[in-house]
């Protein structure tokens, strides 16, 4: 297997606040990477450090072997990758379909307005929103929004994905839902790596977990491995169940 | 898991499958277009100068209320300096003729050049304001501009040009110029509508409106934003630019107050937020809407006086209880009407 | 030209005097800036208003001098903005900006409109003399400067002093830095909003009744000052009210010491363009604003 991403010695500061702190792994295509820690351990900045949104202090990304550190978000973007919002704000007064055709026609293979929509569409039905295409996006809830922002990164035709949060304010079937979806946008051949709280879904999906705690990695290994990891109990409020809860599922 | 269904590979299609564009459809192109050219050939039957007069004004505020729409509407950056890319274009125009003997044509095409390389200029650099500092800075480079044009020697300074009348004789003297430059007027207008419509349901536009709705989202998602708004900002300062020079053409004097009015500006924003802004429709309609209301007040005998106060109420009503505008309101409250109303 | 010391000196404290003056104006804007992040552009026709109000105050009650009546149109002013916040700003006081500029610029065409049809388009002058004061053997101030100058820094001090040492000002600060805690430990929000605002328009109008005791005015003149407003806003940095007072001061000497060296017609030409680049390159100001 062949690394896709390269995060090297990755430092991000605000002012006095270290947010990320000297932050090192690699990502080989076709994984799924899980990225978990306490909220504030620096893992949505980690993010924006990837595509782009921050510009780290020190250290580098290469991204397909080339370095993209210091690159605009649009540009990492046109260079394949996509990513998810914690937060989805969904432009109000565009319809689904436009919406994703954004994420199509900007996106890595840059395409014209007819070839975007036939994209969209595609991405719409394969995520289960077709019906929905031509729905304002403001009116869709919380699980359809969610869908939503995942269809328009991967409208784009990533080459890697960044997932925040997808399964946060989901119910127990949306998120075995989302998860499935995950699985088959990996078996498609798109290399994902995504934050969750959702203990058990992150175990399940993962091939591989990072943890962050206060912008440094404390641990690095398969599912198995972190749960039984002290330095992660030691960081979920040194909570010596975890490792029981984080195996069967649950919060 | 029935999401799970795997799609159809673009190949396995039907060849002709032409999914529907957001926005195209001839409606939204033909029928504001007509409008426009309805209003503009209405003299032509009356016969009246008074009522041609009337339609340029009306004329010229709806090129600028579409053209500050591509900034304002689409894009999302409101502009208080708009009026700018009127009065620029409007003096080298009339510099070129005035001064310089070109004709009219030159004087055209030189005002929209001025008008979109100032707007590639500054727009580089105050696009990356954004909100308030930005509707801030705008209304600095209109103020900055003048104050400068009043120092300009060669613009007459303070005092402005003025233009010998024996100008007009190359255009068939006065009255047939005033026809002239009325009937390209029209065309003007007519050339702001077609341009709003295909910037609006072009690739180009979703990247606007992208940028519109979310700016951070629309990088991330790889819309080039830096590139995106300067052009939308450029495209939108073109228009003026033509108009500014033909208007001060016409007029046959130009100067910095009449150039640069900043009260301009912030009607032609009025406009496009009656009528709607980010639409084909609403500036259109807003433009015409707002230039009848005044129309009717200021030779209304009670109205006359207040007319200003009577404006500015009726604004602040739009503002408050219709921020969408009248063809906002229409497509959220009849989404059906979305399809053939934009 | 004669670039003697104390011409100079009287040139810059002209300069400095206006500067205080503007200042408080500014001071206003950048107030109501600060804590809403409304633009208020009804900022120019307000101080017409007061300075047409002090005149007419002034000849209503025969007196001598104008300082009383600008008392009282100062006073007045703070339920004035309480009102118009009530009824035109605060529906949008969380739309997009769009919305609230064009709402305070629609209570500008209203007022333009009335003062328009009320007083005309005439200048009016206050008519008063308190004589002058010679420093320094040849400079030459008139006192109703020096009085407008002192009457500035005072109102900046009470206004520093109400911000920092009363609880209403905490409020008002508290507002600033994040409206929905501020509402979470009870602070009555939205009051303290319609109060920000009716000081802010306060500001403004003790300012024009300042401005018309030393220059002539017409109901045109507002729109002037309000773009002075905004250059000194930024130069002190948008939301600092205090900084507006040191905006002034460094437009005072702009004002003041550009006619020495180029044509006065410059001076818009020289602030216009710094407003613009300082609002690139510093956008919180050079004495830092909010945030």
């Amino acid at each position: 297997m062949s690394v896709l991403l390269q995060v090297e010695h990755v430092t991000k500061r605000f002012g006095g606040l270290v947010a990320v702190n000297d932050v090192s792994f690699e990502l080989y295509e076709g994984e799924i990477l899980g990225l978990i820690g306490p909220n504030g351990a620096g893992k949505t900045t980690l993010f924006n450090c990837i595509d782009g949104v921050y510009t780290p202090e020190e250290g580098r990304i290469l991204f397909r072997k080339q370095d993209i550190t210091g690159w605009k978000p649009y540009d990492v973007a046109r260079f394949g990758m996509a990513r998810t919002h914690q937060i989805v704000r969904p432009l109000a007064d565009l319809t689904v379909r436009e919406h994703v055709m954004v994420g199509a026609a900007f996106g890595a293979q840059s395409m014209g307005l007819r070839q975007a929509a036939r994209v969209a569409d595609e991405v719409l039905e394969f995520l289960g929103l077709a019906e929905r295409a031509d729905w304002l996006a403001g009116s869709l809830n919380v699980a359809q929004k969610k869908r939503l922002e995942l269809a328009r990164a991967l409208a784009s035709q990533p080459q890697l994905l960044l997932l925040d949060e997808v399964l946060a304010g989901l119910n127990p079937a949306e998120i075995a839902e989302m998860v499935a979806t995950v699985k088959a946008i990996r078996n498609r051949g798109i290399t994902i790596i995504m934050i969750e709280h959702v203990m058990h879904a992150i175990m399940n999906v993962s091939d591989r977990i990072l943890v962050l705690d206060f912008g440094q990695l404390i641990a690095e290994g398969t599912p198995k491995e972190i749960a039984a990891n002290p330095k992660v109990i030691e960081a979920y409020l040194g909570d010596p169940k975890l490792a029981e809860r984080l195996m069967q599922g649950g919060e | 898991m029935s999401r799970q269904k795997p799609s159809l590979p673009p190949a396995l299609r039907p060849a002709d499958f032409r999914p529907a564009l957001p926005g195209r459809h001839w409606a939204n192109w033909a029928l504001p277009l007509a409008l426009v050219l309805a209003l503009g050939l209405f003299p032509l039957l009356t016969g009246k100068d008074v009522h041609r007069e009337t339609m340029f004004t009306l004329l010229r505020a709806v090129v600028m209320a579409v053209s500050l729409n591509i900034i304002l509407g689409y894009t999302g950056y409101v502009s208080f300096g708009h009026v700018v890319f009127f009065g620029l274009g409007g003096y080298v125009g009339f510099y070129l003729v005035a001064v310089q003997g070109r004709t009219l044509w030159e004087a055209l095409l030189a005002g929209g050049l001025a008008a979109g390389l100032l707007a590639w200029l500054i727009g580089i650099g105050i696009l990356r304001l954004r909100g308030a500092y930005f509707a801030l800075v705008t209304i600095g480079v209109n103020e900055a501009v003048k104050a400068f044009i009043q120092n300009f020697d060669p613009f007459g300074g303070p005092l402005g040009l003025t233009m010998n009348f024996s100008v007009y004789q190359a255009y068939g003297g006065p009255r047939t110029m005033l026809q002239m430059t009325y009937y390209i007027l029209v065309v003007l207008a007519a050339l702001a509508v077609l341009l709003s419509y295909a910037v609006r349901t072009s690739k180009f536009g979703l990247g606007l409106l992208a940028i519109r709705e979310d700016e951070d989202a629309a990088e991330v998602m790889g819309v080039v934003t830096p590139m995106a708004k300067t052009w939308a900002f450029v495209l939108s300062a073109i228009l003026p630019g033509v108009v500014g020079a033909l208007f001060f053409f016409r007029n046959g004097s130009i100067e910095p107050h009449e150039a640069f009015p900043l009260h301009l500006s912030i009607e032609a924003i009025v406009m496009v937020m009656l009528g709607g802004q980010g639409t084909v429709w609403g500036p259109v309609l807003g433009a015409a809407g707002y230039q009848a209301m005044r129309a009717f007040l200021l030779t209304n005998r009670y109205l006359k006086n207040i007319q200003l106060t009577v404006s500015g109420a009726l604004l602040l009503l739009i503002v408050l209880f219709i921020p969408a505008g009248l063809i906002g309101w229409l497509r959220r409250r009849f989404p059906a009407s979305r399809r053939v109303l934009l | 030209m004669a670039l003697e010391w104390t011409s100079i000196l009287s040139f810059l404290i002209d300069g400095l005097m206006l500067g205080f003056v503007f200042g408080v104006a500014a001071m206003g804007l950048t107030l109501i800036w600060g804590v809403m992040d409304v633009i208020n552009l009804a900022h120019g026709p307000l101080i017409a208003l007061a300075m047409f109000g002090v005149y007419l105050l002034m000849a209503a009650l025969g007196l001598g001098n104008p300082y009383p009546a600008l008392l009282v149109i100062t006073l007045l002013a703070l339920p004035v903005g309480m009102g118009i916040y009530y009824v035109a700003v605060h529906r949008v006081i969380n739309a997009p900006h769009l919305s609230s500029l064009l709402a305070t610029y629609s209570v500008n065409m209203m007022l333009m409109g009335v003062m328009n049809a009320v007083f005309g388009g005439a200048p009016r002058n206050i008519d008063f003399s308190l004589g002058s004061v010679t420093l320094f053997g040849d400079i030459v101030i008139p006192v109703a400067r020096l009085v407008a100058a002192l009457a500035a820094v005072l109102i900046a001090g009470a206004l520093y002093f109400f911000l920092y040492r009363t609880r209403l000002g905490r409020y008002i600060r508290a507002v600033t830095d994040n409206r929905d805690a501020a509402e979470l430990v009870g602070v009555p929000s939205t009051t303290i909003l319609a109060l920000s605002f009716g000081l802010g328009v306060l500001l403004a109008a003790f300012a024009g009744g300042l401005i018309a005791t030393i220059f002539p005015f017409t109901i045109f003149d507002g729109g002037r000052y309000e773009l002075k407003s905004f250059v000194i806003g930024v130069l002190g940095g948008l939301g600092n009210p205090i900084g507006s007072l040191f905006g002034g001061l460094v437009l005072g000497v702009i004002e003041g010491l550009v006619p020495m060296f180029l044509e006065t017609s410059w001076t818009p030409v020289i602030e216009f363009a710094l407003f613009v680049l300082i609002l690139l390159v510093r956008p919180t100001g050079l004495f830092g604003g909010k945030s």
